[in-house]
């Protein structure tokens, strides 16, 4: 069976639900990074099949998954500025011990 | 194991109702390219399930290296050779090795036991299969409207290039700007902390 | 010569076989990458000084500020002349120089640019406003020298000269109402200048609301205008075959590709102002407005029809008779008046706020509040004359309305008339000046009014120099007597500054009409184009009235011009600058205690310096910066610090700076040298100017085939014509020399002193004000009151009896609530507390919890989305 736009999407999902269950059960927060970054790569997978099978001169969906590659190195580094932040102050990387702002 | 998936993945897709026509229309399975998306996805779904289940975390760490170049490759059998090169230089070369040097920075290597590791899970999986049906329903049963068109086989690179310094240039330089912010900013979160 | 002159041959000849005009084409245009700098380079002037201002005064001295702000004028004025060469090198009817930056917003099927255009009508106004701009910002220099606010003045003069600058060189409406309205504010924040001054706070406000009402009318017209062209008659009368020819124009690249698939015909429908080329031209995507460089495919004699917001466009289809937009717009009519005449009348009435024509001119005198400069600049050679260049640039709407064309015709030889006699009896010199030109401004709309645009711009370009070198002038006279504006305190300054005496003179001599100076040829051009209006005009004799009142005001012009020179330059010096105690007390109302306090304090700390004067004046406030005082108090020690300075504290007058006297000598050649480009209007040639501006100006007659007066072509009478211009020209100058000249004669005060009613009422400016005062301010608080009253007595009375009734029956409640509803409230207060403490969890902190959540919603909206289908 040629695969066709569906069968991406499908792929995507399952990258994105993965990436979820990934958010969702870890408490480590480099876990959870690991999910985002799960999770933003089936966006990407869904751009550049959309962009394939309704091409545009313009390339909107190749542009756009790039940005959201500069995204998401951006989100990273920040990501895990702060985490080694936390982890020099409370020596945790447990996302459930950073819930100071919830006071 | 890749393997295994990819018979899976198969086999969910012919389970779904709404491909019923596709699976008409390209009766065949046969085609190499076809089998080397299978392959591809294998790849990629596999190696996402080893990051959401692996219990050690440079394990997980490892998986999603699988699934970016999973997710790169399939890029590349959509034409997108650009996107797939910077996937391959900013998420493997950049992103992974900075997550890798997290993992052994913050010195705990190895999920921490959870006390009641079931009450996260149970859900999770639950969140895990809606998510997955209502997706995947939407995948296959919306009305997508795919042109006839497809897109030429010549290198989108230039053309990226010549978009960005120009239909996208106000874009291209927010996103210059935000690096560098981001550039001070992970540095000044980062270092603050050590000074004391 | 050649061009013009078969151009007004067919002109003639097909107006007297009462044919079709010569076919107008469209307009050509040539795209110039570099007029962006034009304005580029005073805004980035004016962010400079507003960012870094202060700062670069305080470290590197106040002369960086201006240094600065003049450099940008200099390059500005650079760039113009470039893009004059470049526009020289075209012919003639190329001569449209676009730069497109971007697209500002698309909606349907308009398009906003952000594009610049340069044709010979707004270049002649860059190079005014450049030109006269940079020697304004040279003078400004030697007479703001001693304000706090130095860096601040640049700041606002800076984006001054850029707003006026979006105005004339904007290619569409939506630029120039940005650049009106910037020039409004710039012109609010200048007035206003000297902000602790209340009645200078006060005559900026007025200024701005003044030209709100203006600018309702301009809206009026613009959505006027923009609704008459678009609509459904465009594609139901087939005026436009079909929609695709349109996209066909659009981008002659782009073929449409209806059986491509359902991709095309989307993203088409979702941005139909850029349709996707074939798929490997992405460069020809940023091409800006391709479809009148494109080969002219036939959509109605090559033009686009709709609604439109860029002059050119609406220009074309005006112009191009095949379109069908002319017939259309001159037959429409909304509420029975033809709507061509409305939208003209709406834009107009901008235009008199904007241009201070009756009987919206009352806050141009109180401008005279602002800085001199800034009169010069802002309210005697540029902005104010934005309405006539509004009145030009729409030349083909408004030719094709002769009724607009008296309207405006009329206003202005009224508004001439009128403000020349209040100019007979005013005694501040500024206010005089102020006049004066809201007198001129009214010539030039004759000029625009009877279809000699030509003429009106000359006399807006002649205007430029003379009124901004009279201003200067007075300028540098009110410095030199230590800030004293009133003519009667003035005498015999030729002596003391022969310099601005001079040029004053010449000046004079330019307003007033005499034949060796730029104003005569102006002026005698509208007069006579007045006369011979012809059909322009609603009907022949209104030009001819116009004309005898257009002739009337000219001997008034002349003769007020001539009686402020002999009040101020001759005669015996009455000014009380002889000694150190004699300072004028401050017009009553006119500044804060605290000023005055600096004014008797001043003569005492005169050996300190500015600083330490405000810091023992204002002592509670010495912890303010220096710089914050500024208005009246710090207009006026400012003033006298200066002079101060100069080492002649209340002493006689004396000559101003060189910086401003070289700027009054190029302003006075500029006023003999512009005589050249209308030299030979009366002699029956072509004036260069009027050749120059052609290719910008639709003739008339071309348009709706009216007639010229048969005198048009009468020379001898013309040249009759001209002796009476110059008859009455030294007619008011004799005048005025047997009145004034070294204040000699006691005619004028016994003459005031005999009509003392007719003298007051001048004087008062026909209670103009007072008139607003008792009408439309009084109005409004009647209204206000009533309200007020409505509110207090209808609308109080029902909420009290509301009430009353509301606590009686309260009180049966109460005991109902007491007993019996206050144990289910106390439950349920009960269950909400607990409620909310378990509810308290929900925030846990935990981001998994808030990731459930969120994606819960989410397939929440998406379940109910599948099950509503």
């Amino acid at each position: 069976m040629t695969p066709g736009l569906p069968h991406f999407l499908f792929v995507g999902a399952v990258l994105f639900a993965l990436g979820t269950y990934t958010v969702v059960t870890r408490s480590n927060a480099v876990g959870i990074l690991m999910g985002v970054e799960l999770i933003l790569n089936a966006a990407n997978v869904n751009f550049v099949a959309f962009n394939h099978f309704n091409p545009n001169q313009l390339l909107p969906g190749q542009v756009f998954s790039l940005f959201v590659i500069v995204l998401a190195a951006a989100e990273a580094a920040v990501a895990l500025a702060i985490v080694l932040a936390i982890f020099m102050n409370t020596k945790s990387i447990d996302v459930a011990d950073a819930d100071t702002l919830r006071e | 194991m890749a393997l295994l998936v990819a018979v899976i993945v198969v086999g969910v897709v012919r389970m779904v109702p709404g491909s019923a026509p596709l699976l008409a229309e390209g009766a065949e399975l046969a085609r190499p390219s076809d089998l080397l998306f299978y392959a591809l996805a294998a790849l990629a779904i596999a190696s996402a399930c080893g990051v959401a289940f692996s219990r050690n975390i440079i394990y997980s760490a490892l998986s999603l290296l699988g699934a970016l170049i999973g997710a790169g490759a399939l890029y590349v059998y959509l034409k997108a050779d650009y996107v797939a090169v910077t996937q391959l230089l900013v998420y493997i070369g950049g992103v992974l090795v900075l997550i890798l040097f997290a993992v052994m920075l913050t010195g705990r290597i190895g999920d921490r036991s959870r006390s009641n590791p079931s009450a996260a899970v149970l859900p999770g999986v639950g969140l895990l299969a809606a998510v997955l049906g209502v997706l995947g329903f939407v995948a296959f049963k919306a009305p997508w409207q795919t042109g006839s068109k497809v897109a030429p086989d010549a290198s989108t690179a230039s053309r990226i290039g010549d978009l960005f310094l120009g239909e996208y240039l106000l874009a291209f330089e927010v996103v210059s700007l935000l690096l560098l912010a981001t550039l001070i900013g992970a540095v000044v979160i980062a270092r603050k902390e050590i000074k004391e | 010569m050649d061009i013009l002159g078969s151009l007004r041959e067919l002109v003639l000849a097909s107006g007297e076989h009462g044919e079709h005009a010569a076919p107008l084409a469209v307009q050509a245009v040539k795209s110039a990458g570099y007029l962006w700098l034009i304005p580029f380079f005073p805004l980035l002037g004016s962010a400079i000084n507003a960012a870094l201002g202060l700062r670069i005064q305080r470290r590197y001295g106040r002369k960086w500020c201006s240094h600065l702000a003049i450099g940008a004028m200099v390059a500005s004025f650079l760039v113009a002349v470039v893009a004059l060469v470049d526009m020289l090198g075209q012919p003639a009817e190329r001569r449209y120089l676009v730069d497109h930056l971007w697209n500002m917003l698309t909606a349907g099927d308009v398009q906003v640019n952000l594009s610049f255009a340069l044709d010979p009508l707004s270049m002649v106004m860059t190079l005014i406003i450049t030109f006269v701009g940079a020697l304004i910002h040279v003078y400004s220099q030697g007479y703001m020298a001693d304000d706090p606010s130095y860096w601040r003045f640049f700041c606002y003069l800076n984006l001054f000269v850029f707003s006026m600058l979006l105005l004339v060189m904007g290619d569409n409406f939506v630029l120039m109402f940005f650049g009106w309205e910037g020039v409004g504010l710039c012109s609010y924040l200048l007035i206003g200048f000297w902000y602790t001054d209340l009645e200078k706070a006060k005559a900026g406000v007025k200024a701005f609301v003044t030209n709100r009402f203006g600018d309702f009318g301009f809206v009026l017209g613009l959505f006027l205008l923009f609704w008459a062209l678009g609509g459904g008659w465009v594609t139901k009368q087939g005026v436009t075959p079909e929609h695709e020819s349109r996209w066909a124009l659009a981008d002659p690249g782009y073929q449409p590709k209806a059986k491509d698939g359902t991709f095309y015909e989307a993203d088409r429908a979702l941005t139909p102002a850029s349709p996707p080329a074939t798929y490997d031209e992405v460069a020809k995507l940023g091409t800006p407005s391709g479809w009148s460089q494109g080969p002219a495919v036939a959509v109605r004699g090559g033009v686009r029809v709709g609604p439109t917001l860029s002059f050119r466009e609406l220009r074309d289809q005006i112009a191009v008779e095949s379109t069908g937009v002319r017939q259309r717009l001159t037959s429409m009519t909304v509420l029975g008046v033809p709507v061509l005449a409305l939208i003209a009348i709406l834009l107009f009435v901008g235009a008199t706020a904007k241009s201070a024509q009756l009987p919206l001119h009352v806050w141009l005198p109180d401008a005279m509040a602002g800085p001199t400069p800034v009169s010069a600049l802002i309210h005697a050679a540029t902005m104010v004359t934005a309405g006539v260049y509004l009145v030009a640039r729409l030349n083909f709407i408004y030719a094709l309305s002769p009724a607009a064309m008296t309207v405006v015709a009329v206003t202005g030889a009224v508004t001439a008339a009128f403000a020349a006699t209040i100019g007979f009896v005013q005694n501040d010199i500024k206010k005089v000046l102020a006049y004066s030109t809201v007198s001129q401004l009214g010539f030039m709309f004759i000029g625009v009014g009877v279809g000699a645009y030509w003429a009106g711009i000359y006399h807006l370009l002649t205007h430029a120099f003379f009124k901004a070198c009279l201003f200067l002038g007075s300028g540098s006279v009110i410095l030199g007597c230590h800030h004293e504006q009133d003519m009667r305190k003035m005498g015999g300054l030729k002596k003391y500054m022969p310099l601005t005496a001079k040029t004053y003179w010449y000046a004079c001599v330019a307003i007033a009409g005499f034949p060796i100076a730029n104003g005569f040829f102006s002026k005698d051009e509208i007069l006579w184009k007045a006369f011979t209006a012809g059909d322009n005009l609603l009907d022949p004799a209104i030009g001819k009235a116009i004309w005898l009142l257009g002739w009337l005001t000219a001997l008034g012009t002349s003769f007020y011009m001539w009686r402020s020179y002999y009040m101020t330059f001759t005669g015996e010096y009455r000014g009380a600058g002889h000694g150190h105690g004699t300072f004028e007390a401050p017009a009553p109302g006119h500044a804060p205690p605290a000023a005055a306090a600096a004014h008797k304090l001043l003569p005492r700390l005169a050996t300190h310096s500015l600083g330490a004067a405000h810091a023992g004046t204002f002592d509670q406030d010495v912890a303010m910066a220096s710089v914050q005082v500024a208005g009246a108090g710090g207009g006026h020690a400012a003033a006298h610090g200066h002079s101060d300075a100069h080492g002649h504290p209340g002493g006689p007058p004396q000559e101003s700076p060189r910086s401003m006297t070289w700027v009054l000598i190029t302003l006075a050649v500029g006023c003999g040298a512009t005589v050249l480009l209308g030299l030979f209007a009366p002699l029956g040639i072509v004036p260069p100017l009027e050749h120059w501006l052609s290719p910008s100006l639709l003739p008339a007659e071309a348009l709706v085939h009216s007639r010229l007066s048969p005198d048009a072509g009468n020379h001898g009478l013309e040249w009759l014509l001209i002796g009476a211009s110059v008859g009455v020209a030294f007619g008011g100058w004799l005048l005025a020399r047997a009145f004034y000249k070294d204040a000699k004669s006691a005619v004028p005060v016994r003459l005031a002193a005999s009509y003392p009613r007719l003298h007051r009422t001048v004087f008062n400016k026909y209670y103009v004000d007072e008139l607003y005062q008792r009408t439309v301010l009084a109005a409004s608080m009647v209204f206000a009151r009533a309200c007020s009253a409505f509110d207090r007595v209808v609308v109080d009375g029902v909420v009290n009896g509301a009430a009353a009734v509301g606590r009686f029956l309260c009180n049966i409640d109460g005991a109902i609530d007491k007993h019996l509803v206050d144990g289910a409230v106390n439950l349920f207060a009960d269950a909400t507390l607990r409620a909310g403490k378990q509810l308290r969890r929900v925030q846990s902190g935990r981001i998994q919890h808030y990731l459930y959540a969120a994606l819960a919603g989410a397939l929440v909206v998406v379940g109910i989305n599948l099950l509503l289908r």
